[in-house]
């Protein structure tokens, strides 16, 4: 998992996996698009083939370079577990809070009820009666 | 779904995450300092968690345990260094299962259109904790930004 990582972690490296997502290509096709040097390139393609994102396959003088998806489809997974992890805690507390508004709605719509028969206030005091309410809550 | 971003750095000791949550600031404040509200939603739902102390003032201190269905505890404790409602809320946290490993956390709550901010921002003793805590097995400073990451993977995986 930490060889696809830092396979991911370097800014050509992404553009060289983008460029692959497109087509397959071939090393020369990469410098071309990259605009920095073969041996560049090459060094950002060892680290991606040892951590098992491209393969590598010679076509008469070419080596062509395709994406491997199986790590990615690891690193995904890997990925939605971690994140799992904080959106049930943020869900949680989102739902909970929900809860607590619910709960407040219906407890001051029973006293703005109740203070409607009773006074002659314009309903722009009630509100800002009720939000000055909230806040001091 | 929660609307959050989780933001770690290669080679950085913190971690923040920012989301939106859909409430008052001030609901929100109490929801995280009031020990009746914690068990509600603190942790995954699967476990239970007990307060066993909770004193949320600069000085106080805090524990928390956790319960699974087996029994298995997991206790958590720390400090408040800073409790300011409704925006600010500073501690430490340290789980016991790891003594030692100590990390400060700042909650800063904003006002925002669709309810607060908040942003949770946690600094490690080390990138090591730090990685630890993002991943277990992941290596060195080789923790990516996780958002952008998965952006990445998800659009490669979406048009593979």
């Amino acid at each position: 998992m930490s060889e696809i990582f830092e396979g991911l972690a370097e800014p050509h490296r992404r553009q060289i996996v983008e460029l692959l997502r497109i087509r397959e290509r071939s090393v020369g096709e990469i410098v071309e698009a990259m605009g920095i040097s073969q041996p560049a390139v090459s060094k950002h393609l060892r680290i991606l083939k040892e951590a098992g994102l491209v393969d590598v396959q010679p076509d008469a003088q070419k080596r062509i370079y395709r994406l491997r998806l199986e790590p990615l489809i690891e690193l995904d997974a890997w990925l939605a577990s971690y994140r799992s992890l904080w959106e049930a805690r943020l869900d949680r507390l989102e739902a909970y809070l929900r809860k607590l508004q619910d709960e407040q709605a219906s407890t001051q719509s029973a006293g703005a009820s109740a203070e409607e028969a009773l006074s002659e206030e314009t309903s722009t005091d009630r509100a800002s009666r009720r939000l000055s309410h909230g806040a001091s809550d | 779904m929660a609307n959050y971003t989780i933001v770690a750095e290669p080679d950085k000791q913190e971690i923040v995450i920012t989301s939106i949550l859909k409430a008052p600031r001030a609901l929100v404040f109490q929801a995280m300092t009031d020990p009746a509200h914690i068990p509600n939603w603190w942790g995954p739902a699967y476990l239970t968690t007990h307060i066993d102390r909770m004193e949320a003032r600069p000085g106080g201190s805090w524990r928390y345990v956790q319960r699974d269905a087996q029994g298995n505890e997991h206790a958590f404790r720390g400090v408040y260094h800073d409790v300011q409602g409704p925006e600010r809320i500073v501690y430490t946290f340290e789980w016991e299962g790891m003594p030692g490993h100590v990390l400060l956390e700042t909650i800063t709550l904003e006002e925002h259109p669709e309810g607060t901010r908040m942003i949770d921002h946690s600094v490690f003793q080390s990138v090591a904790d730090r990685d630890g805590m993002v991943a277990s097995g992941m290596e060195g400073g080789a923790a990516e930004t996780l958002d952008r990451l998965e952006s990445l993977v998800a659009s490669i995986l979406a048009t593979s």
